[in-house]
Order: C-alpha cells, then sequence, then structure tokens
C-alpha cells in the first residue's frame, strides 16, 4: 500500500516539481510586508524575484574575475570574455538558436525591438509599404513602428482582439498582402495572458513575404521557446523578467537578416577597422553590441538560464498551468470581478476590475494585506481602452508561485471589499 | 501609515457623492489632464465671472483619491477670486510635497487628503486635478 501511494504521489507532482521547494532558492521571498505578513508576489509579468544561483552569479564576477571583454590579454579578461560567451551560448541553446551569432545582447525587450525597427526597418521598409502589429501589444511593440512608419510614410495596420481575449485571426489574414513587410506580435499578452497562435500566423506572414518579430518578454519564462521550430525571425526577451538581472536581453534574429543589417549603434566593440573617414563592422553579433556590454548582467541571465533548465520548462508551464485554472476559478467565484478575457491557450496572467473599485485603491488596500499586483493601464492603453476601461488589476504568477498566495490574494480583496464598501466603521 | 489614515471616511465620501461632477453648460475654459502613471483622466470645465470662479465640475476616471480630490477641489474653488485660486494650488501642491503643514482652517475637507504624502505613489493621484486647475488659469491668462 505505501509503495502504491508513493507512486501516485511522484505522478501528482510533475518532474519533482515542488513550488514550496523551489521558493527557498529564492531570498526574498522570505520577507515580510506591511508589518510582517508574508509576501505574495504576484506582480511578476512586470520582473521576476531572482534565484540564489544569480546573486552569487553576479556577486562572484564582480568580486573575482571583473574585467572588460574581448581585448584584454589579461587572466582577468580571458576569463570574463570566455563567461560573456558562454553566457550567449547558453541563451542561444535555451531557445534553440540554431548558432551563438545569432543572439545579440541588449538591455531588454524593449531596446531589441527598437534595434529591429532602427536598423533592420530604416533599411528595409519603404513608403507605402505596411507594417502589422496587434491591439494586445505592449507600448514597446507599437511606439517604434509608429516611430519608423511615420518617419518612412509607411503604414501600421493593427488585427482587433475579440471579447474572448484572442486575436481575430480572419481579419489578420486578410490584412497580409506583398505590401506587408513585417509583422510583430507578442507570444503572450501582458495583460490578457492570450498566448497567441504563432506557427499559424508566421507561416500566414511568410507566405505572404512578410517578416516575423516575436516579442517573447512575457512568455520566455513560463514555457519552452524554440526559434527554430516558431520559424521566426526575430525574437525579443528580457532578462529581469525570466528571474535574470534587469539591464540585460536578448535578441535573436537570423543570420541572415543580421548580416545585411546596418549597426544600431556606433562606437567601441562593434567595429572591424577604423580610420579618421570611415569603419567596417566587426562580425555578428558584434556589430550590434557597441560600447562595453552588460557583462554581469549576462552572466547573471546565464545562471538565470541554467536554474530555469535545471527545473525544466515542462515542469514550470504545468505548474503555472494548474495553478491558472485554480487562480481563475477562484477569482470567478467572486460575481463582483470581472477577469478581461478568456483565451482557451493562455498563461499566468489575470487582470480584473472589482465592481465600482478602482485598480489603484485594490492594489493599495490588498499591499497593507502583503499581496503586491499591478494596478493601472499595464503599459497596453489601447487594449484596455478596447475593453472599455483605462486601468486594470493584474495578478501574475511564476514558477514560485503558490495556491496559497492566490488565496492571500482572493482573502484581500474580500477586504478591501468591505473596506470600500463599509468605510473605516 | 495605516488604510484609514489615507482612506478617510470623509475621502470615500466624496468618492461615492461628488459634489459637483459634469460639465459646466457654455464653459468659458476647458482642461483635460491625463496621469501618464496610471491612464486616469479629468475633463475640467468653468466659467470665470467678474474675477470669481463662476462655476466648476469635473468629469473624471480614477481612484478614490483622485476622485475625491476633484471633488473636494471643485467645492473648495467655487466662489473664490483668482488671485486665491493660485494661492490655493500652490498650497494644496506643497502640502502633498510635504513641504508645508496646514490646518483645517487654511484647507477645510481637504486636510482629509493629507495621509497621501505617506503614499509617494499616489499623490499624482491627488494632484491631476489641480494640475488640471493651474492649466486652466494658464489658459485665462493667454486669453
Amino acid at each position: 500500500m505505501a509503495e502504491k501511494s508513493s507512486i501516485a504521489e511522484s505522478v501528482g507532482v510533475p518532474a519533482g516539481f515542488d513550488p514550496h521547494r523551489v521558493r527557498g532558492d529564492f531570498p526574498i521571498l522570505s520577507r515580510t510586508v506591511a508589518d510582517g505578513r508574508p509576501l505574495a508576489y504576484l506582480d511578476n509579468a512586470a520582473t521576476t524575484q531572482k534565484p540564489r544561483a544569480v546573486l552569487d552569479a553576479l556577486q562572484e564576477y564582480y568580486s573575482s574575475y571583473n574585467s572588460n571583454v574581448h581585448r584584454a590579454i589579461h587572466e582577468l579578461g580571458q576569463e570574463a570574455t570566455e563567461a560573456y560567451e558562454d553566457a550567449r551560448g547558453v541563451c542561444a541553446g535555451f531557445i534553440n538558436a540554431p548558432e551563438s551569432a545569432c543572439v545579440v545582447f541588449t538591455r531588454g525587450t524593449t531596446e531589441s525591438i527598437n534595434l529591429v525597427a532602427y536598423a533592420w526597418g530604416r533599411a528595409s521598409i519603404c513608403e507605402g509599404d505596411q507594417i502589422i502589429a496587434t491591439e494586445m501589444e505592449h507600448h514597446s511593440n507599437l511606439v517604434p513602428w509608429q516611430i519608423l512608419a511615420k518617419e518612412k510614410g509607411a503604414n501600421l495596420l493593427t488585427v482587433p482582439v475579440l471579447e474572448d481575449g484572442t486575436l481575430d485571426l480572419d481579419v489578420y489574414e486578410s490584412l497580409l498582402s506583398p505590401r506587408v513587410k513585417l509583422v510583430a506580435v507578442t507570444h503572450m499578452s501582458n495583460i490578457l495572458g492570450t498566448i497567441n497562435p504563432l506557427p499559424r500566423m508566421i507561416s500566414a506572414a511568410h507566405a505572404a513575404g512578410a517578416k516575423f518579430l516575436v516579442d517573447a518578454a512575457q512568455s520566455v519564462p513560463h514555457f519552452e521557446i524554440d526559434v527554430q521550430n516558431l520559424d521566426c525571425d526575430f525574437l525579443a526577451c528580457s532578462g529581469h523578467k525570466m528571474l535574470g538581472p534587469t539591464g540585460i536581453g536578448i535578441l535573436y534574429a537570423r543570420r541572415e537578416l543580421l548580416e545585411e543589417m546596418p549597426p544600431f549603434m556606433g562606437g567601441g566593440e562593434m567595429i572591424h577597422k577604423v580610420t579618421l573617414e570611415q569603419s567596417t563592422w566587426a562580425e555578428i553579433p558584434h556589430k550590434f553590441e557597441a560600447g562595453t556590454p552588460n557583462i554581469a548582467g549576462a552572466i547573471g541571465l546565464r545562471a538565470a538560464v541554467r536554474y530555469l533548465q535545471s527545473i525544466g520548462m515542462g515542469a514550470i508551464r504545468d505548474h503555472e498551468e494548474s495553478l491558472t485554472a485554480y487562480a481563475l476559478q477562484r477569482l470567478r467565484s467572486m460575481p463582483d470581478i470581472r477577469i478581461l478575457g478568456d483565451a482557451p491557450d493562455r498563461g499566468g496572467v489575470l487582470s480584473f476590475l472589482m465592481d465600482d473599485i478602482h485598480p489603484h485603491d485594490i492594489a493599495q488596500l490588498v499591499d497593507r494585506e502583503g499581496v503586491a499586483i499591478r494596478a493601472g493601464h499595464g503599459c497596453a492603453q489601447p487594449l484596455l481602452r478596447r475593453f472599455g476601461t483605462n486601468a486594470v488589476s493584474r495578478a501574475s504568477f511564476c514558477l514560485y508561485s503558490t495556491e496559497e498566495d492566490i488565496e492571500q490574494l482572493c482573502a484581500a480583496l474580500g477586504k478591501a471589499r468591505d473596506f470600500f464598501h463599509h468605510g473605516n466603521g | 501609515m495605516e488604510m484609514d489614515e489615507l482612506y478617510q471616511d470623509i475621502i470615500l465620501d466624496h468618492y461615492r457623492n461628488p459634489r459637483s461632477a459634469g460639465i459646466v453648460e457654455d464653459e468659458e475654459l476647458l482642461v483635460e489632464e491625463e496621469n501618464p502613471l496610471c491612464g486616469d483622466q479629468i475633463r475640467l470645465t468653468a466659467v470665470i465671472e467678474g474675477g470669481l470662479v463662476k462655476e466648476i465640475k469635473y468629469q473624471a476616471r480614477g481612484c478614490a483619491i483622485s476622485m475625491a480630490s476633484a471633488s473636494m477641489m471643485t467645492e473648495d474653488l467655487i466662489g473664490k477670486p483668482i488671485e486665491e485660486v493660485k494661492n490655493r494650488i500652490q498650497n494644496f501642491v506643497r502640502l502633498m510635497r510635504g513641504e508645508m503643514e496646514l490646518s483645517e482652517d487654511d484647507l477645510g475637507d481637504l486636510v482629509s487628503l493629507e495621509g497621501v504624502k505617506h503614499f509617494p505613489m499616489r499623490i499624482k493621484c491627488a494632484t491631476m486635478c489641480w494640475h488640471a486647475a493651474d492649466q486652466a488659469l494658464d489658459k485665462l491668462e493667454k486669453k
């Protein structure tokens, strides 16, 4: 009997994954807030917490081999260069890029997208061309295209979002034509949690002759990403949303695109030969990494990726899927809560409205109960406008999130409701 | 800082029962202000006659702090001469920045918003309507 039940348990917990156990790897999660309450950190779509492995990697770099990369002859320089380039390789492996040279280190998703808009966009978009984005994009995957379109006399078209929080794919497919040069779409909405059907969208874009950029800021820490399988042309993501440090991110692009693209910024590190009159460019990816890069950031990101890999993206996805289902069920049981969107394929992000209580007030009141959620426009004003509001409350999960966090949120929402409806009396 | 210091009963009362919500017909002044941090918006309309605020109303979407602040502000400014309006805007913003202490005699109901200064992320909520009023005065001067 005892043997049987232990087998059943091992099936119930995928690949030995236990969120309570991994919480021990994140020092910040053991702190208390709001006068001794446990911290329920549910703002992971904004930034995730960092495991000790990442903190140690940063500490070790600065305390034992801090040095500039690539041109130093000394031992420290060699160690730093090896670690920095190894980090590139680890990141390339994580998204299954065919080679490390296709991975450019940037400051984050925003810089990655701007790099494409500036370097590829300025050389490839002409007057009358079209760029397609969607109504659910984060401002960082919308504003760079608005700027580019305006500068080039091109047109930015957008795919509408349906009431259930999915994209209107009929409209998307009808917008595609030879005039479309680029489609830029988020893998997972930072407001609705919707996971977009990228394989279908990318093959349709390619059939029309357009390039496809994936904003993977929200998806990359939560499930497996394979750029070769997706067949995307560009993919952008941020280290700090995937357990890594702030100020480091990735741009993946196909080799031939990176080779034909002019540089983004000029300076040291990105040149081959410089005379007073002109310069030639370094090989990719260094052509796009002008100046001293965020070496510590890259090394910290390597530790984050290794940490995620040690747990397994499949186990993380399974855990977050069941946690999201639990949270949806709990929030839906409250009659005054309206959840935005209801996509069948979704990740651990929930945005909601609570009757007559403004999201700011909700976030403020639940903060007193130790619950950290986001309130506001979530850098997606067009999407909120489409759902008839200018602000939402958002809870978002990560591998260390638990049902206890969700219970703490629900209890805090109940208190917020009581407080608002009955006041201090 | 406890929640009831931030959300005093009088604030919740103004939020639930806004005093001058709406739009002034045939408005002389119309300004719109947005809090870029959160997307909240206010539209302030007013009529100035003989150097006094004859009518002032607001239409807004926002949190309890920003709505209560707007309700109290319109109640506070109505009937006041323009010069005094300028002073009150300045004083309120200084109160929020913690640059001055004000008594109930100076500010009436508005003093209930003083607790907001302990929540730096919320100061913009309380000052949004006051910035709109300031903008309205600029507009008036340019006329």
